[in-house]
């Protein structure tokens, strides 16, 4: 069981969180002006990166707050976490979720 | 809003006897009023309006009169970066969701009755960190969840409010009301064998 | 039996305890602190077991965990009996009542065991390459055969009657095991005020320090050391000690799980104490002291009972008090097994070592020895035991000066009644494995050691390579000290521990005839595992499957280092060119009660009930789990079965009225400026333009243009909404609400508060609804033009502040009364009161099914899938198009979603009126079609409907709206039956009723 620590209650054990996935996918501002290709890969196309990743982690029986994580997926261990609409830190950027 | 109906009122726990013990006791809470208060945090300063109630406790902490797992006066329990639970005695629903309002006019916000939503109870003495400690996957030692802490967790399967109100060993317990049951047998089972021995 | 084996004096055991155990029905006495196996030895018992596969007689080969032979079925009375038990670690008590496993008729005479005069038939691979046809034969004969002569053990059938906990803990310092170096890290830390749980398996911590007699530590006695340490240790607050605790599982961020067993070793425990906790350990720092495990040689019929672990034999003669035997052959690679010897001599035995090493490369073991008057063959090697139930003789040849055993050996018998055999140690690094530390081979120690570590871990002892009793205090009190912050203690001074070992070609067996076991528990040979190489398995991970060895319980611990040095050998590689396998959870095994817990029987999963339960339960209500929570199914009257009460309950809702406790639906509370913007973007349809007071259906789509659920948003102030979910999707709802609110639609000043337990929900539904709720209510006009259909108010019903929804699930008039729950039984009996003058009928989940069916009304979950449109459940109308953006509006114009061929929802009319179709059940075209059949959709829902005269179903059919009129064939249990599709409504279509 992960440890992670919730950018507002601390580190806190796995089984009181939600994974989300990928982080940093911006939802097109105006998703009718996207075309069929662009969607799809929106909609369901991820990196699934073995080492450094940014994910979408919800509190949920916490503090219940959304918040973004960097986590190497070859060892689990968590290099940062951070508010929603931070950008990536280190820079390997995406637009902010 | 005011509850003076005449009718009877039956709460998830009525009925379930305490369970005594020199190292435990283990018993339901009375009815409570109960306000969700959200509110997106600005300075400070404007929660000066709030007589009595302090909005500025860190998250995973609760403020208010000096209590014990009884409710003693307003307190607000701080689960979240915007959300508080206000926990008062029973009836207060209404004067007391209003003076929130007042206070708060002008900064959007929400207040929502939950009163009914949970079931309260205490369990207190010097078992009570280890039976917690049968589901609840926190570190309930003195050291890390000091008095003045409450926060939300898991018990089992059961999502709960987490609360040490004294410096007494024990802690209020805030569940769901469907879930108040299992809470209650999963923590009779956990102190099976401190009670029967 | 009176103990012929057992000491006079010495060894922990109490002899003022004494206790009476069963063997295979016969007596065995002992004395308190014995484990089975010592107490077996005590009274000249060897033979315990047949061996898996080929039933070799088997006796005890280890003092630990690590025992591959002695498992027993052991019975402590009251249901508690348990198969497979590692006799070395079943704590012996007065009444205990162990049997032998894996013989018939008898442990002396098992007739299975002429399997061990077949070979070469049941080698490596035997099952694989034998029972490969004719392949119905598999079936029939190989499985069943295999399946009774497979196995090991009888496993229980009844209900395991013991209680079993779970434990969260948190600790600065874990330490897993109490030797030396666990005592010596475990005061370190906790010097340094650090919280330390020290954990130990054994029934008394202490590790090695258990049977050392002779050490001396900083002046002390070894085991005065150790009690000194424990007394300690058992002091400090901040030190928690569990025996008879074991570190299983090392998960991520040192989160490790213990098994600590609490009353197996007890004659009658307490009925609430659990038999065993699991404890799931969250430390800042973990310390592994896992000690090491001996190794055995292989040999051929290195197997017979007698023949043990050298280190075995010690702990049996100086902590047990037991002479394994009274003659004693001691064969070994190097020093330590010199302790045993000496021991052994002191306890009165006749003992004499065989030492492969020649005699130039043996240590100071060597005159220590012969100081003892003790013989030393040195430069010897085992070639073979004799004797049938125990051994007589260990048959021994002289290695040539290089090394090699000559083609004619210069071989003899030494007589003997038993044998202690050592190759050297292998360090116990399972769960630094585990942890995903990086083991690294080490030449000098022959062996696998913890490298690199991932998580914030160290080891110290034995389970590091060091062997010397001072070296191992001190890496102990270094890890102690260092994962404390704190200063390193200054060393101790210890009597110098007897140690090194020189490994013998792994493949020296093979030039020799019969079998020499590598492992003992899976009965794998050299020759097995030679074979598998030479039929080309190369990866050690391949091997061990395709032989098994180290895939029994034991999990390799005393042969993985012989499989690897085997494999690599025949390979023409180093041990590290082939590789280690992954140590995986558990260390040992684990049972099912551990790991379950507290959750079982009514604790399994919560049971959620309503504030209407108790009444429900009280009128005899048949009750349904959905999710957790248990809906009251039916109200059966009398004798009535379960179509009897729902064709009442439906016919009395459509006549007059029916009560429905609707309490489990999901309920959210929006709040905000911006909460009608923000329900647009999560409702397909438009919900900003609600008027207060009133209330629209509305589908939630997921991004992807699916049904995620359905329900009724309310508007009862201009930033307020009381928005109702299903009863399955009220946390998934919030949960996606949230995810949007938080992470995209951000500027949007919108709260949400789930409301679902604030409200009990009481639906009042049919003609007389009205006429029902009517005295009841304060504060509201309930006439149409007043409060018409899908209108909310806030009013008093039966004096209690409710929020009154006008809306139906039925098709006829109806009202939903939400209450506080705490009022919800009150007022529930006030309405059903108030509804005996319109012989008002209590319905549950079945009626209210049926009774939406017959309305064609959709059950998200039921008619839809997650791959199901508005469109195709005809609710295409409820998707705005004027708005520009929604969540799933996107999805709509993939071309896949809006093609117009897609399955659609219909109704289906079976050509019996009676017949009613399955649930599930396939559609085609017409049946004459070769298989597979083009399957044009399936049914979703399907009953019999009383008000409708018939059954009735409804279906996702391709292009099912295209399709009314037309005939298909539905499959049944046994083929096929004919179907009309229908519009999907069967009762009211005009949808006048729903307005009075």
């Amino acid at each position: 069981m992960l440890l992670i620590r919730c950018p507002h209650c601390g580190e806190r054990p796995e089984i009181e969180f939600r994974a989300g996935g990928e982080a940093h996918l911006a939802r097109p501002a105006e998703p009718m002006t996207v075309g069929d290709a662009e969607w799809t890969a929106f909609l369901y196309y991820r990196a699934n990166v073995k080492g450094e990743q940014a994910e979408r982690w919800c509190h949920v029986h916490g503090c219940g707050r959304w918040f973004n994580a960097v986590r190497d997926t070859a060892n689990d261990r968590f290099v940062a976490t951070y508010g929603v609409g931070e950008p990536r830190p280190g820079g390997a950027g995406g637009a902010a979720r | 809003m005011a509850e003076t109906s005449s009718a009877a009122r039956s709460a998830p726990l009525d009925g379930v006897a305490p369970l005594t013990h020199p190292a435990l006791l283990m018993r339901p809470l009375p009815a409570a009023t109960r306000l969700s208060l959200r509110v997106t945090v600005g300075a400070p300063a404007n929660f000066a309006a709030l007589k009595g109630l302090d909005l500025g406790g860190a998250i995973n902490t609760w403020t208010g009169a000096a209590w014990t797992a009884s409710l003693a006066g307003i307190h607000a329990l701080r689960l979240g970066p915007d959300e508080w639970l206000v926990l008062a005695p029973d009836g207060d629903a209404e004067p007391l969701a209003a003076s929130l309002t007042a206070a708060l006019s002008g900064r959007p916000h929400a207040i929502v009755d939950v009163s009914h939503r949970f079931a309260s109870l205490e369990i207190a003495g010097t078992a009570a960190e280890d039976i917690v400690s049968a589901g609840c996957p926190l570190d309930l030692d003195a050291r890390a969840f000091p008095t003045g802490t409450a926060t939300r967790s898991l018990l089992g399967k059961a999502e709960i409010v987490l609360a040490r109100t004294d410096d007494r060993p024990g802690f209020r317990l805030e569940v769901a009301r469907s879930l108040a049951a299992y809470v209650w047998d999963f923590l009779a089972e956990a102190a099976r064998d401190v009670v029967e021995n | 039996m009176s103990q012929p084996f057992r000491l006079p004096t010495g060894g922990r055991i109490d002899r003022s305890s004494p206790l009476v155990l069963t063997f295979d029905g016969r007596a065995v006495h002992g004395f308190a602190g014995d484990t089975v196996a010592s107490a077996l030895l005590a009274n000249g018992v060897h033979l315990v077991g047949r061996s898996f596969k080929y039933h070799r007689p088997r006796g005890v080969l280890a003092a630990g965990v690590e025992e591959p032979n002695a498992l027993l079925d052991v019975d402590r009375g009251g249901g508690r009996r348990e198969p497979n038990v590692r006799a070395t670690v079943a704590e012996a008590f007065a009444g205990l009542a162990v049997t032998s496993q894996n013989r018939w008729p008898s442990l002396e005479r098992d007739l299975a065991s002429i399997a061990d005069r077949l070979p070469p038939v049941i080698g490596a691979g035997f099952y694989y390459k034998t029972f490969m046809w004719p392949p119905k034969a598999w079936v029939r004969l190989y499985e069943p055969l295999i399946r009774r002569a497979a196995g090991l053990g009888r496993a229980p059938d009844g209900a395991d009657p013991e209680r079993y906990e779970h434990r969260h803990a948190h600790c600065d310092i874990l330490v897993v095991g109490a030797g030396p170096a666990g005592i010596a890290a475990a005061m370190a830390a906790s010097t340094a005020g650090r919280r330390v749980i020290l954990c130990d398996e054994q029934a008394e911590p202490g590790g090695a320090l258990l049977h050392d007699q002779t050490s001396d530590i900083d002046d002390l006695p070894a085991q005065a050391w150790l009690a000194d340490g424990l007394a300690t240790l058992a002091r400090r607050a901040n030190v928690r000690l569990l025996a008879r605790t074991t570190a299983v599982s090392y998960y991520n961020h040192n989160h490790v799980a213990l098994v600590e067993r609490l009353t197996d070793h007890l004659a009658e425990p307490p009925a609430s104490r659990p038999r065993e906790r699991l404890w799931q350990v969250r430390a800042r720092e973990v310390v592994l002291a896992t000690g090491a495990h001996e190794r055995p040689l292989t040999f051929p019929d290195n197997d017979r009972p007698g023949i043990m672990l050298a280190e075995a034999v010690r702990i049996y003669i100086n902590r047990y008090g037991v002479l394994p035997g009274r003659r004693i052959v001691v064969a070994t690679n190097g020093a330590s097994a010199y302790e045993t010897a000496i021991d052994a001599r002191r306890a009165g035995a006749a003992v004499s070592i065989v030492d492969t090493r020649a005699s130039d490369r043996i240590g100071p073991e060597l005159d220590a020895a012969r100081a003892a008057g003790i013989e030393v063959l040195a430069g010897f090697v085992p070639i073979g035991s004799k004797g049938r139930h125990r051994v007589t003789a260990l048959r021994v040849a002289r290695l040539s000066p290089d090394g090699a055993l000559p083609d004619v050996p210069d071989a003899r018998d030494l007589a003997c009644d038993c044998v202690a055999v050592s190759a050297g140690w292998t360090p116990a690094v399972h769960l630094f494995s585990q942890s995903r530390g990086r083991l690294e081979f080490d030449t000098a120690r022959d062996a696998f050691l913890p490298g690199s570590s991932v998580q914030a871990v160290r080891s110290a002892g034995a389970a590091v390579g060091l062997y010397d009793l001072a070296a191992c205090i001190a890496s102990g009190a270094r890890a102690g000290a260092e994962s404390a912050g704190a200063p390193v203690p200054p060393a101790v001074h210890a009597t110098p521990t007897l140690t090194g070992f020189a490994p013998l070609p792994p493949d020296l067996p093979l030039r020799l005839g019969g079998k020499a076991f590598v492992d003992f528990q899976n009965d794998v040979t050299a020759k097995d595992l030679a074979l598998a190489v030479s039929e080309g398995f190369e990866s050690i991970e391949h091997v061990k499957r395709y032989t098994t060895s180290g895939m029994a319980t034991d999990q390799g611990k005393t042969s993985s280092m012989a499989t690897m040095g085997l494999v690599a050998t025949r390979r023409g590689l180093a041990v590290p060119a082939v590789g280690t396998t992954t140590f995986r959870p558990p260390y040992t095994p684990v049972s099912f009660g551990a790991l379950a817990g507290q959750s079982r029987d009514r604790l399994f999963d919560p049971v959620r009930t309503t504030p209407v339960h108790d009444w429900a339960a009280a009128q005899g209500a048949r009750f349904e789990d959905v999710g957790s929570w248990k809906r009251a199914h039916y109200f059966p009257r009398a004798s009535e079965d379960m179509a009897a009460a729902v064709r009442r309950e439906t016919i009395a809702v459509r006549g007059s009225v029916g009560l429905f406790d609707a309490s489990t639906l999901g309920k959210i509370e929006v709040v905000g400026p911006d909460a009608g913007r923000f329900l647009d973007l999560m409702y397909a349809g438009i919900m900003s333009t609600l008027a207060v007071g009133r209330c629209r259906y509305g589908l939630m789509l997921k991004e992807d243009g699916f049904i995620l659920d359905d329900g009724i948003v309310a508007r009862l102030a201009d930033d307020r909404f009381h928005v109702t979910t299903t009863t399955g999707g009220a946390a998934r709802v919030l949960a996606h609400m949230e995810d949007y609110l938080q992470t995209e639609f951000t500027t949007l000043r919108v709260f949400l508060t789930s409301i679902t337990e604030q409200w009990a929900v009481i639906a009042v539904q049919g003609p007389k609804a009205r006429e029902t709720i009517a005295p009841l209510v304060d504060d509201l006009d309930l006439v149409d033009a007043a409060f018409p259909h899908m209108s909310i108010a806030r009013c008093r019903v039966a004096g209690v502040p409710a929020r009154l929804m006008r809306a139906s699930f039925t098709g006829e008039r109806g009202f939903e009364i939400n209450v506080p729950a705490d009022y919800g039984r009150a007022v529930w009996e006030a309405v059903f009161a108030a509804g005996r003058a319109h012989q008002i009928a209590p319905y549950g989940t079945e009626a209210m099914h049926v009774l939406r069916a017959e309305k064609g009304f959709i059950i998200v979950g039921q008619e839809t899938d997650g791959t199901v449109t508005p469109d195709d459940v005809g609710l295409a109308r409820l998707v705005s198009v004027k708005k520009p953006d929604f969540v799933g509006k996107r999805s709509l114009r993939r071309p896949d979603l809006s093609r117009p061929n897609r399955k659609q929802l219909v109704g289906l009319l079976s050509d019996a009126f009676h017949e009613q179709l399955d649930e599930g059940a396939q559609i085609v075209a017409h049946t004459g079609q070769p298989i597979p059949m083009t399957m044009l959709g399936h049914v979703t829902s399907s009953y019999m409907s009383a008000c409708a005269g018939r059954a009735i179903a409804l279906a996702l059919l391709a292009d099912g709206r295209h399709r009314i009129g037309e005939t298909v064939h539905v499959t049944t249990a046994d083929g096929f039956t004919r179907a009309t599709v229908a519009r999907p409504v069967f009762i009211d279509p005009e949808g006048n009723r729903v307005h009075g």
